[in-house]
């Protein structure tokens, strides 16, 4: 099996989709680049992170639509032509700018399949760039899905890796919701083994990344990596067994694989590169309180970035996002809790 | 404008079911039968009335929080539309969307929306959906005059201009965004060349006169059918009640109103020119009246007996499988 950076896995996807279904179009800002320049070639940006690259050349200018800057209008047409039969892509180019154009995705294409009494949903995805690490300051570099967690209607994923994004991907652009999926700007140039034909991984479905009976970890996004690493070096340093849950979707969430691997070990560090109020740490924490408390035998621990806005210092930044030294250090505070 | 006798009829129809459902509704909703909000439309029964008279269910529409004569010009059913803002578990929406969110998918109406100015984008996305499915109809967003100072429809309209969408902005201009004038919120005071400015044909009517609704719509579908791109009309009809049935209109006088129902009635004025262009004669429109009276009273009456949402379909819908 190929190497794939996870840029190119979601390209892949969207590719392998594209060539499938015609109703499935991209809309954004720079998926193309160019248009209106002296070189109009259609190929100036790929996507500001290059992750759309070549799919304007492959299928034009009626499917690869570049858009004005123009957010509300962007998700608003992609949920009206959700509504009327399309399967849109729409690029959110960072996570942080849901602010100018969420009421088209939570009052409307969020509402449409409950709100019209089940006639039809709003089948698009809504791909968008999240999480901190290359000092780009307290407005593009927000963990801010637990946000759009909170929205009933709305599905959120947050792939960890290369190849549960193309897979993902793959199954939200088929998903007849709307899906937000949730891309960490620091995981695209990161390699996994990635299958070249197409497969789909299903929403809902968390993967155990490593299995152990000491401690659970659940993971989001980017934090998976770190949390295995943290879990390895403690296996190898103390013997400790950790588990690792990669819920890889947080709405809907996976609570039968967490709770089932809580009822083992009993200790829970949740760990989430968001801020920790209103979270998916807390709604983790909570629901395990909840459904799982018979089971626990530690205080949960969460690691998650303090509660403050994420700072340009590299510096500074280099404190936000949770660490495996962190995340190591959660892992033996709840196992020697007695 | 010359009109046959059916497409008369038809045309007088249409607004008189919105002039007697949203009457009607009104004394329902002040006997305390209907939950939440209702929002009249008498007085801008024209403008609906004229926009949809070509349309298709294969066009579409994207409506406001004032949305039943929409509906209704749209072809949407009213005894659905009844059921509707009783709540009912049979309703459009199955009682989940009310009076301020009925929808029709299979009729091109894409609901009536409760965000001011939301609807716009939304008619943009199903323009794009028609072009790139490479059909010849159109989408038409109707916006308030209120709802022409937000963001999303300046966005919507710069879009549509340049991806040269099938779009249609329908400007309803009734004179007020919910308590504030027209004069004091539009800061150019002219929605539409406001809309003209984003690089479309702007047309501006008196929305009180079907013809001229109609035959600037006509304009309109031509240019929008034959792929130049979208096109505003702003239609001037103000309104005869509040912002919402309740609101006590301080902000105006009994003497406009009056001046209003006396003199810019779309009804009344259709009538006087159908009957001076057409052997339509008062007879008619007095039959007409009193079958719309009497379809309409059946429908709500029908509704107030109909049964209620089940408890468990507060859960269903949210998603289309979630497990």
């Amino acid at each position: 099996m190929a190497k794939m950076t996870m840029r190119e896995a979601i390209n892949q996807a969207m590719r392998l989709e594209m060539a499938r279904d015609p109703d499935v179009i991209l809309i954004g800002e720079d998926v193309a680049g160019g248009r209106g320049c002296p070189v109009d070639d259609g190929e100036a940006a790929g996507g500001v992170m290059g992750v759309t690259a070549g799919l304007y050349s492959e299928f034009g200018a009626a499917r690869v639509i570049d858009t004005p800057i123009t957010e509300s209008a962007i998700m608003g047409a992609a949920a009206g032509a959700a509504l009327t039969g399309l399967r849109p892509i729409a690029e959110l180019m960072f996570a942080d700018f849901f602010g100018v154009c969420f009421d088209q995705l939570y009052n409307q294409a969020a509402k449409f399949r409950y709100m019209f009494g089940g006639q039809h949903g709003a089948p698009m995805v809504v791909r968008t760039m999240v999480g901190a690490g290359m000092g780009a300051g307290p407005q593009h570099s927000q963990a801010i899905y637990p946000i759009f967690a909170h929205i009933p209607g709305l599905k959120v994923v947050l792939p960890s890796g290369a190849y549960d994004a193309k897979g993902l991907l793959i199954q939200a652009i088929r998903d007849n919701d709307p899906v937000m999926f949730c891309e960490h700007k620091m995981l695209y140039g990161e390699e996994e083994e990635v299958p070249e034909e197409s497969y789909q991984l299903p929403l809902g479905k968390a993967r155990v990344v490593r299995e152990g009976g000491d401690v659970t970890v659940v993971a989001l996004g980017r934090m998976v990596q770190l949390a295995a690493e943290a879990a390895a070096t403690l296996e190898k340093d103390s013997g400790l067994s950790v588990a690792v849950i990669d819920p890889r979707t947080i709405s809907p969430l996976d609570v039968d694989t967490i709770l089932d691997s809580v009822e083992e070990t009993g200790r829970v560090v949740v760990v989430d590169e968001a801020t920790p109020i209103c979270s998916m740490a807390s709604e983790v924490a909570s629901m395990i309180v909840s459904d799982g408390f018979s089971s626990l035998r530690a205080p949960i621990r969460k690691v998650t970035a303090p509660h403050t806005p994420v700072p340009a210092s590299p510096t500074l930044e280099a404190g936000y996002p949770p660490t495996a030294a962190k995340i190591r250090e959660a892992i033996e505070a709840v196992y020697n809790y007695r | 404008m010359n009109l046959d006798e059916p497409t008369l009829r038809h045309a007088y129809e249409t607004m008189r079911l919105m002039r007697v459902f949203d009457e009607t509704g009104r004394r329902e909703f002040l006997a305390g039968k209907l939950p939440g909000f209702i929002h009249m439309y008498c007085g801008e029964e024209a403008i609906a009335a004229g926009i949809c008279a070509e349309l298709t269910d294969a066009d579409y529409i994207a409506s406001t929080h004032r949305g039943h004569g929409h509906c209704i010009a749209k072809g949407c059913t009213i005894e659905d539309m009844a059921l509707e803002i009783f709540c009912r578990r049979d309703g459009l929406c199955r009682g989940k969307g009310g009076s301020m969110h009925i929808a029709d998918l299979k009729k091109g109406m894409l609901g009536a929306n409760a965000i001011v100015g939301g609807s716009a984008p939304l008619a943009v996305g199903a323009a794009l959906k028609i072009k790139t499915r490479g059909e010849s109809n159109v989408s038409v967003a109707f916006i308030g005059d209120g709802a022409s100072n937000q963001g999303t429809v300046f966005e919507a309209m710069n879009l549509a201009v340049v991806l040269k969408l099938p779009a249609i902005f329908a400007y309803e201009n009734n004179g007020y965004a919910e308590m504030t004038g027209v004069d004091y919120h539009c800061g150019s005071g002219d929605i539409a060349a406001r809309a003209g400015a984003f690089g479309m044909p702007s047309h501006k009517v008196d929305g009180t006169d079907y013809f001229a609704v109609r035959e600037a719509m006509a304009a309109a579908l031509a240019h929008a059918r034959g792929g130049k791109g979208p096109v505003s009309i702003e239609c001037v009809a103000p309104r005869w009640y509040g912002h919402f049935e309740g609101d006590p209109q301080g902000y105006r006088t009994k003497e406009e109103i009056a001046d209003l129902q006396e003199t810019r009635d779309p009804l009344a004025l259709f009538r006087e020119r159908a009957m001076a262009t057409s052997s339509l004669t008062e007879a008619d429109f007095t039959a007409m009246d009193a079958a719309i009276t009497e379809r309409i009273e059946a429908a709500m009456a029908a509704a107030d007996k109909a049964p209620l949402p089940e408890p468990d379909d507060l859960y269903t819908d949210v998603y289309e499988v979630y497990d």
